[in-house]
């Protein structure tokens, strides 16, 4: 009898504890130093806020877990296994494209379900039922561009620059010259580079003048950017300038003169300067905490903690339940809920993880990024 | 017209290569090594010139001089530490000690100044020349690099020629061993080169970033492999070879890439590299040297 009573005992203090005590542990890679660290430090800190946030509500509760993997495939997976002997419950993939591709391939086989807030390559949800996506994935960016661009009428005859050596560029270029026919874009001049002949971009530049691009667009990091347009300064070329997301950045470079970025325009689904109560709370907290404008990736940090409270929320998902049980139940959320964050309104994912949310269009005035709509 | 901007724009990236190629020719030609952490000198004496002009508002040539100085003092460490025990080790050993030192230097920068790129100053601002009616425009980097490699080569074929420092070297190239013999101190000799050839480093470094502005621990590695290759096509170990060879590399990469793929232009600079070693094995202005058996 007595017997009886102490297992009963016992169960109610286990289910006690973990009714108000225990977390959902999220566990997630991304290049914390390395060439890299600028995307995952801030996706880490706009997360962590997130979960901070949350925890201070008193309800659902949240540990949050970075590893680092200097955005090197292999260490990433080293990454993912520290954090499943941690005990990892949900993830957040990756922060960059080739680590993800290999974390989210092992979260695939630990059916440990994963949403990545910036892995944006197509093969990091490609045949996996449980990787999604908060960013948009590479080839969308391209069309989306194409569209924006054609629809507002900002061009028609284009010039593209691209780097033939990075997957996100290309993939990023492939679609945008796919479809900028059908949105009434004419592409005068398609130029590359290439790490090594990245430094010296006149014949590019030039091509492009002469063939009477209105618009120049560069699917690039901000990096070779920066060069692209001092150098079209000294040539005294002058055309409009059209990035995507790696453009985010640019300003932050040091020493970077900010009037050569002045008019370019950028696609990205963050902007820091939007008037809204969450967008203009989360920045406040961001400088407070780390002394600069939070960019996309800590956005989309930030929304993937917040999709994960609504979806284990509406699941009635128990910190007690493991890696494995937990899993069906974000498929079945994450295809069927509305989500919305900073980086979009009426966020839905398709059944294969890929995103779906308006793009902003955003252009770079006296040096800060104000939106174009 | 369009023909004379690329000319330009060739000569303007070749000038670069061409300075830091005279660093590796310089060395090779006394100390017989490929010093593959030449680029990555270049990188750190680019920073030192960052910083000292960007946050501590140094003038830009009291920041180049410091520059030299750091690199200078870095290069003579790294060939007393790296490359002194090696001195009687086959070359092979000495060429992967050389790669690794490269890889030092670019983690030890990372860790020190972090990946994030830094846009440098320029030393002389981002004017240019401007002809026939502002068509054509050379900026001053340029001008001012192709005048500081020419400056270097002819003080360095003088030193080396005239002095008896000069002499000493060329003995050390000639023969180590009979160098010593004849009471030159090799050690000496082979230390001062790398001092020599480093301070050229970190002139090379603060005309790279004007030209080109972007700053980050990779900066110096991929000019530094373009600069071997040129030193090599004008034919290791010969001063004005150098030269020559990193503006033909210039301007047949900026042609490359605007007559005939932007894609194809590195496979173009190296099938001419091919071609050029196939006639010519020692490169354009090399000497072949018999072995007597």
């Amino acid at each position: 009898m007595s017997k009886k009573i102490f297992v009963c005992a016992v169960m109610v203090l286990a289910m006690a504890a973990s009714a108000f005590g225990a977390s959902f542990k999220i566990g997630a890679t991304g290049p914390l130093t390395g060439g890299a660290a600028i995307y995952g430090m801030a996706a880490m800190r706009g997360a962590q806020i997130a979960v901070d946030e949350i925890n201070a509500m008193g309800g659902i509760q949240f540990e949050l877990r970075y590893e680092d993997d200097t955005h090197d495939a292999e260490k990433a997976v080293n990454a993912y296994n520290a954090l499943k002997d941690w005990g990892m419950q949900v993830s957040m993939g990756s922060v960059t494209s080739k680590p993800c591709e290999a974390t989210a391939a092992e979260n695939f086989a630990d059916r440990i379900f994963a949403l990545t807030p910036s892995a944006s390559s197509a093969a990091v949800t490609e045949g996996k039922d449980n990787v999604f996506q908060m960013c948009f994935v590479d080839p969308n960016q391209g069309t989306a561009s194409a569209q924006y661009i054609g629809e507002k009428g900002l061009a028609k005859k284009v010039a593209v620059i691209w780097k033939n050596d990075d997957v996100y560029s290309k993939g990023v270029y492939d679609t945008f010259a796919e479809n900028a026919g059908k949105f009434g874009l004419e592409i005068v001049s398609t130029t590359t580079f290439a790490d090594g002949n990245d430094t010296d971009f006149s014949v590019q530049l030039t091509d492009a003048q002469n063939k009477g691009a209105e618009l120049v667009f560069l699917p690039m990091y901000y990096q070779p950017a920066s060069l692209i347009l001092a150098q079209a300064q000294a040539m005294g070329y002058a055309p409009k300038w059209f990035g995507i997301d790696g453009m985010d950045g640019i300003l932050t470079m040091e020493g970077f003169d900010k009037s050569l970025a002045e008019g370019v325009m950028l696609l990205t689904p963050f902007n820091a300067d939007a008037k809204d109560d969450r967008t203009v709370k989360f920045v406040a907290e961001y400088q407070k905490r780390h002394g600069e404008v939070p960019n996309q990736f800590a956005a989309d940090g930030y929304d993937c903690v917040y999709a994960y409270c609504q979806a284990l929320t509406q699941a009635k998902a128990d910190p007690s339940e493991d890696a494995e049980s937990l899993c069906p139940k974000m498929i079945e959320q994450f295809t069927t809920m509305v989500f919305n964050g900073l980086t979009g309104e009426n966020v839905r994912w398709s059944a294969n993880g890929e995103v779906t949310k308006d793009p902003k269009g955003m252009v770079i005035r006296n040096g800060a990024y104000v939106g174009l709509d | 017209m369009i023909f004379l901007n690329f000319l330009i724009s060739g000569i303007s990236l070749g000038s670069i290569y061409a300075i830091i190629a005279l660093g590796y020719t310089m060395v090779y030609g006394i100390a017989k090594m490929l010093n593959f952490a030449h680029g990555d000198v270049i990188m750190v004496g680019a920073y030192v010139c960052f910083y000292a002009v960007s946050r501590y508002g140094l003038n830009p040539f009291a920041g180049v001089a410091l520059a030299m100085l750091v690199c200078t003092v870095l290069g003579m460490v790294v060939e007393r530490l790296a490359y002194k025990p090696l001195r009687q080790a086959p070359s092979l050993a000495v060429l992967i000690t050389a790669i690794g030192m490269s890889y030092f230097l670019q983690n030890t920068a990372l860790l020190l100044w972090s990946s994030n790129p830094k846009v440098f100053p320029s030393i002389i601002g981002r004017g240019a020349f401007k002809l026939f009616d502002g068509r054509l425009s050379v900026s001053h980097v340029t001008v001012l690099t192709i005048a500081s490699c020419v400056v270097i080569m002819a003080v360095l074929s003088l030193f080396i020629g005239k002095t008896r420092l000069g002499k000493a070297m060329r003995a050390c190239s000639e023969d180590k061993g009979a160098a010593q013999l004849m009471g030159i101190n090799v050690n000496a000799t082979i230390s001062l080169t790398f001092a020599i050839g480093s301070g050229l480093a970190a002139i090379a470094g603060a005309l790279l970033c004007s030209a080109y502005p972007t700053l980050m621990p990779t900066t110096g590695a991929l000019p530094g492999i373009k600069a071997f290759t040129a030193a090599v096509f004008g034919g290791i170990g010969s001063i004005p070879g150098a030269f020559l060879g990193g503006i033909m590399l210039g301007v047949i990469e900026i042609f490359a890439k605007a007559y005939i793929s932007s894609q194809l232009s590195d496979a173009v600079v190296f099938a001419v590299l091919i071609i050029v070693l196939l006639v010519k094995p020692a490169g354009l202005l090399g000497r072949m040297t018999q072995e007597k058996v």
